[in-house]
């Protein structure tokens, strides 16, 4: 039991991947799959999040060593605790993979804006999005001649 | 041949600063092109673009050959905590691949795009294909795990718009362009989520301390769980069997162009990056490391080489046919790598050089006929030798390199690999690539037998031979097929010394 409750988070972002990826390949509508596809990439911001996360930590704004603030947040933890791993007397969560999600979330949304363009395309060549029909029209196009110049 | 240890290419202030040169060159033209007030603007800023950064990749190559690693420190914070980059042997082999098939793709682009695209969307076409170009040589650059997710993204976004923009021509591209978005999305996606079990696992993100750390910590799970994210997402990204159901949609409805540079640059790059992960960041006497090449990629390559060889005899668009043989080469060069010896990586680098020039001039050769033709299927290039006489014999040279015919660079190419296989004592490699050759003499002779032996039907659209601007490059990359046939020592420097990067002083 303990183990689920600290790994709570970690338990999170397998259901959401796992849901994300099932909407993903279950669905056969374009913008659904699309939904699916923005679950996912989310489930990594929460599992790098979770990673970041350092027990009793504060945001890594430098406190100034020695202030009340400094003091006051090294008294909700075991000294010994702090000592061990504090900085100047204080525990700061990590600050890098907040930096590297937002870079990753950033690289997310330019996907599903491509994405969604395309779907909204397919919709004006097709009038559809859904697979089965763009795919029986796509076997369709197949045996027509190309184009010419 | 050239000897790189006496290249000076550029002038020394601009070599210091080569590798981040290389690598923002593209970038800037891109936004210039993007910019450009017309399409004949934005093609000549896309040449000069990629022209500059094959230049910056030769200063680079004369100095990795000379130093042996060119680290390049960004901003002035030292790594492990700064990002640095770092090319070695195998980085400048594949940045040289790729810049260079950037210069042809952009020379071709000139004449393809007016056929391909609307003429309001060239601009921004060529921005996107730089973009792609940036994105790579970033990937190959770099020597930060995450920093490499943002530049296979780059350039991934790139592709799936360009991709999609072959609409004009082939509303399938929609689709298949869909595809390739979600595969490559959840191939990236994999890879970010092993890098984070690295993250745990390491505390650092530059990939030469991550190897450093690693070696210390081979039985941990967490590690073992993001090998198994970081190899399945790169998979993806680089069409290894059987994940490579994007790759023949996007690769034969995408414009000329973007098929070209794919072609020869896409798959390829993700390879290095997965042969980076495998051979160096992970410590490669680990159990998991071995079992993995042993029971995983070599298999799925022997699989992937031989079944899709087997899909392109069966298919019947002639641009399909050589995507599905481009997955199967794929197999070839990891394959090569499975080997896990210092000659098995250097053939199966080998081969992925010579596989890319391949492919770039089969692409380049159809794309030149079609520009008039528009044809697709295998029957409508029945008799396109006789109207297009240097195309098709251009497309013979590489079709006659893709099987393997002696004095051309693909026959050293599985000569080499077999060579490496015989060496390491794996006969069965050696059947699988007899068996995988023969399927590709069949599937190319198919080809071949359409445009050269076969009359146009009457009544058909004539082919009209392409333009002195594609054929111009095109008779480059052909001659170049012939040319490293006969003596591959350029190639071969190169493959050597990747392979030595690679596996260093393994057995």
């Amino acid at each position: 039991m303990s183990f689920f409750l600290s790994h709570f988070n970690y338990i999170a972002v397998a259901i959401l991947m796992m849901a994300g990826l099932f909407v993903l390949f279950s669905s056969g509508n374009l913008i659904k799959r699309m939904i699916g596809l923005a679950i996912f990439q989310t489930s990594t911001g929460l599992f790098y999040i979770s990673l970041a996360k350092v027990f009793g930590g504060t945001a890594a704004i430098a406190v100034e060593p020695g202030s009340s603030e400094a003091r006051e947040l090294a008294s909700r933890l075991d000294p010994a605790y702090v000592a061990q791993y504090g900085v100047d007397g204080v525990v700061y969560s990590n600050p890098l993979p907040h930096v590297l999600i937002l870079t990753a979330i950033v690289v997310g949304v330019a996907t599903l804006a491509v994405g969604l363009a395309i779907a909204v395309r397919v919709r004006e060549a097709f009038g559809s999005v859904e697979a089965d029909e763009i795919d029986v029209l796509s076997r369709v196009e197949a045996t027509q001649p190309g184009p010419q110049a | 041949m050239i000897a790189f240890e006496t290249l000076h290419a550029a002038p020394p202030a601009l070599t210091a600063h080569a590798p981040l040169l290389m690598v923002v060159a593209p970038l800037i033209a891109a936004c210039a092109a993007a910019l450009a007030p017309s399409a004949r603007v934005s093609w000549m800023i896309s040449v000069t673009g990629s022209v500059f950064a094959a230049w910056m990749a030769l200063a680079v190559a004369g100095e990795v050959a000379r130093r042996g690693v060119v680290d390049y420190v960004i901003g002035g914070f030292a790594p492990p905590l700064g990002i640095a980059l770092h090319i070695d042997g195998l980085g400048v082999m594949v940045a040289l691949l790729v810049s260079s098939a950037g210069v042809m793709a952009s020379l071709y682009s000139g004449h393809s795009l007016t056929t391909e695209v609307g003429a309001e969307k060239h601009t921004l076409v060529q921005s996107g294909f730089l973009l792609c170009q940036t994105g790579l040589l970033g990937l190959v650059a770099t020597g930060d795990a995450f920093n490499a997710f943002v530049f296979l993204e780059v350039s991934s976004i790139g592709t799936y718009a360009l991709v999609a923009i072959g609409e004009k021509r082939d509303r399938r591209a929609l689709p298949a362009a869909f595809n390739y978005l979600i595969m490559g999305t959840i191939g990236a996606t994999f890879y970010v989520i092993g890098i984070g079990f690295l993250y745990a696992a390491t505390g650092t993100l530059n990939m030469a301390d991550m190897a450093a750390r690693l070696a210390t910590l081979d039985d941990s799970s967490v590690v073992q769980a993001g090998f198994a994210f970081v190899v399945v997402g790169l998979g993806i990204k680089a069409a290894m069997f059987p994940l490579h159901g994007w790759l023949p949609g996007a690769y034969s409805y995408a414009p000329s162009l973007i098929s070209i540079f794919l072609a020869a640059t896409a798959t390829k790059t993700s390879i290095y990056l997965m042969a980076r992960f495998v051979f160096d960041v992970f410590p490669y006497g680990a159990a998991f490391g071995q079992a993995f090449v042993t029971w995983v990629l070599a298999p799925l390559a022997a699989t992937g080489a031989i079944v899709c060889s087997l899909q392109a005899v069966f298919e019947k668009e002639i641009r399909r046919i050589l995507a599905f043989s481009s997955v199967a080469q794929v197999g070839f060069i990891l394959l090569g790598l499975s080997l896990a010896t210092v000659g098995g990586a250097s053939a199966g680098l080998f081969y992925l050089g010579a596989h890319a020039l391949i492919k770039i001039t089969l692409f380049m050769a159809l794309g030149g006929v079609a520009l008039s033709l528009g044809a697709r299927r295998l029957g409508e290039f029945a008799g396109v030798a006789r109207e297009a006489p240097w195309s098709a014999t251009a497309f013979a040279i590489g079709a006659a390199s893709l099987a393997g015919v002696p004095l051309t660079l693909g026959f050293l190419a599985k000569w080499r690999l077999i060579e490496a296989a015989l060496q390491a004592g794996a006969i069965w490699v050696v059947v699988v690539l007899a068996i995988a050759s023969l399927l590709t003499f069949l599937y190319v002779g198919r080809m071949l037998e359409a445009i050269f032996f076969r009359a146009a039907p009457a009544g058909a659209p004539r082919a009209r031979e392409a333009p002195v601007g594609v054929l111009a490059p095109l008779w480059v990359l052909a001659g170049l097929n012939i040319w490293f046939g006969l003596d591959a020592s350029l190639p071969e420097q190169l493959a050597n010394s990747a392979a030595r990067a690679l596996l260093g002083a393994a057995p």
